[in-house]
C-alpha cells in the first residue's frame, strides 16, 4: 500500500494518551494497521506516557493490595482475548473495522444521502459521529468546515481536494481551520471512514440545503 | 571563593550519580519485566508491583476515576502485567511505557463499558538500522530528560492530555485558547522530544 498522507502528530498524541473519542480511535487503529511509519511515531508518543508515569507522584494503595493481587496470580487464568489477524483477507479491511462490520464493504446496508452519496453510520457511543461514506465518481461533497476535528481514512478509490490526492490507506487529518471540497477523481466509487468529534458545518447555499437533509 | 568551585563540583557529581542510579533502576525494570515472562518469579512481580502500582494508581486517579475504581483498576492492571509479561518486548518499549499502555487501555475499557478488542499489530519488517534493546531504552531515557526542558505552556498541554486524558477541545476550553493553539503546542513539544530520538523528521 502506497500511503502518502498521515496523521498529525497531535492526533497520534491524543491516541497515545487515550483521549480520542471511540470512533476516531477506531479510525487511527485502522490506519496503524496499514502504516509502519505511523506505528513508529505512535511508539514515540507512547514513550511520553511512559516517561510521565515515571515522574508522577506515587499514590499508595490499600494495605492489602499486593496480597490480594498475589492471591489471584495462580487463581485465574487469563480469559483469552479474541485476537484478530492484522488484515482480514476475506474483506480486505483492517482488523479493527472488520470487527465492527463483520462483512465486506459491498454487503453493507448503505443508505442514500443524496445524489451519488451513500452512508452507513457505525452508531458508536461518545461525542462526534463515525460513518462510512460512499461517493460516486465525479461527485463532490459540499464545501464544509469543521467545528472540531475530522479524520478520514480512504478504504477504496480516491478523491482530490484543495490539499491533494487521497487514495486507499491515506488519511486526511483536518481541524476547524480547513475548508475543503473533496471530489472523486476516478471511475470507481470512493469509500472512506470518517470520524469527527463534533458535527460538520457546511458552508454556502449548497451546504444549507444539504445539511438538514443528510444530517451530517 | 576558591572553595565554591570544588564544592559545586561535588554537588553536581552527587546529582549526576543520583541520576545514574535512577536510570539504572529504569533499565532494571525492563530487564525484570523481561525475565518475569520466563521465570514467573513472584518475588520479581512483587518488586514491579511496589514500584509501578502506586504510579499507575496516581495516573488512573488523575484521569478522573473515583478512588475505589482507581484502586480496583490498578490491581487489574498489575494482574495484566503478570499475565501479559510474555508480550512485553524491550526492543519496542520500556517497562514504564508498556505498563502505561496497559493501564490506559484498561481505563478506556472502563469508560466505554464495552470490552475493546485488542488488535495484533502487524509484525514490523526488519529494519536495516534496527536498534538493539539497549539503544531503545537510551532513546526513551533521552526523551524523559527532554520533557523536563519543555517550556511551561507545552508541558502544560502535555500533562493535560496524558495525565488527565483531556481531549484537545477540552484543553482549549479549559485554557481559553483556540483548538489550533493546543495542537500546535503539542506538535512543538513532540518534535522537540522526537529530536532526541534522532529522527530526521
Ligand atoms: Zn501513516
Amino acid at each position: 500500500m502506497n500511503i502518502s498522507h498521515h496523521f498529525d502528530d497531535a492526533t497520534l498524541m491524543a491516541y497515545a494518551s487515550g483521549s480520542l473519542p471511540q470512533g476516531m480511535a477506531l479510525l487511527v487503529a485502522c490506519h496503524l494497521h496499514w502504516c509502519p511509519h505511523c506505528r513508529q511515531r505512535l511508539s514515540q508518543a507512547e514513550a511520553i506516557g511512559g516517561a510521565l508515569l515515571d515522574k508522577i507522584e506515587p499514590m499508595s494503595l490499600q494495605a492489602n493490595a499486593l496480597k490480594s493481587v498475589m492471591d489471584r496470580l495462580d487463581l485465574e487464568e487469563e480469559i483469552p482475548i479474541p485476537r484478530i489477524d492484522p488484515v482480514q483477507s476475506a474483506t480486505n479491511l483492517p482488523a479493527p473495522l472488520h470487527h465492527y462490520l463483520q462483512t465486506d464493504l459491498d454487503h453493507l446496508p448503505w443508505k442514500r444521502l443524496g445524489y451519488g452519496v451513500h452512508h452507513v453510520d457505525l452508531n458508536l457511543q461518545g461525542s462526534g459521529t463515525t460513518r462510512l461514506l460512499k461517493i460516486a465518481p465525479g461527485v463532490s461533497v459540499p464545501h464544509h468546515t469543521h467545528s472540531g476535528n475530522e479524520l478520514t481514512l480512504i478504504l477504496r478509490g480516491s478523491y482530490t481536494d484543495e490539499i491533494g490526492r487521497f487514495s486507499a490507506g491515506d488519511v486526511a487529518d483536518l481541524d476547524g481551520e480547513v475548508k475543503h471540497q473533496p471530489i472523486v477523481d476516478t471511475d470507481q466509487d470512493c469509500i472512506c471512514l470518517i470520524a469527527t468529534d463534533a458535527p460538520l458545518k457546511f458552508t454556502g447555499i449548497m451546504g444549507r440545503l444539504v445539511q438538514p437533509f443528510i444530517g451530517l | 571563593m576558591n572553595n565554591d568551585e570544588p564544592l559545586g563540583g561535588d554537588v553536581n557529581a552527587v546529582l549526576s550519580i543520583a541520576e545514574e542510579k535512577k536510570k539504572e533502576m529504569r533499565d532494571n525494570w525492563s530487564a525484570r519485566l523481561t525475565s518475569l515472562a520466563e521465570t514467573r518469579d513472584k518475588a520479581v512481580f512483587a518488586s514491579l508491583f511496589d514500584y509501578f502500582a502506586p504510579r499507575v494508581k496516581a495516573y488512573i486517579t488523575r484521569l478522573g476515576m473515583p478512588p475505589a475504581t482507581a484502586e480496583e483498576v490498578t490491581q487489574e492492571a498489575m494482574l495484566s502485567v503478570w499475565r501479559k509479561a510474555h508480550m512485553f518486548n524491550s526492543e519496542k518499549a520500556s517497562a514504564s511505557t508498556w505498563i502505561f499502555t496497559l493501564a490506559r487501555n484498561l481505563c478506556i475499557d472502563r469508560m466505554r463499558r464495552e470490552k475493546a478488542v485488542e488488535y495484533e499489530l502487524p509484525e514490523e519488517e526488519p529494519d536495516p538500522d534496527q536498534r538493539d534493546q539497549g539503544e531503545h531504552l537510551i532513546l526513551e531515557e533521552r526523551m524523559r530528560d527532554a520533557i523536563a526542558t519543555l517550556p511551561e505552556n507545552q508541558a502544560q498541554v502535555l500533562h493535560l492530555s496524558y495525565y488527565e486524558g483531556k481531549s484537545h477541545s477540552e484543553i482549549a476550553d479549559q485554557l481559553g485558547i483556540p483548538l489550533g493553539s493546543v495542537k500546535s503546542r503539542l506538535r512543538l513539544a513532540f518534535s522537540k522530544l522526537k529530536a532526541h530520538w534522532g529522527e530526521e523528521e
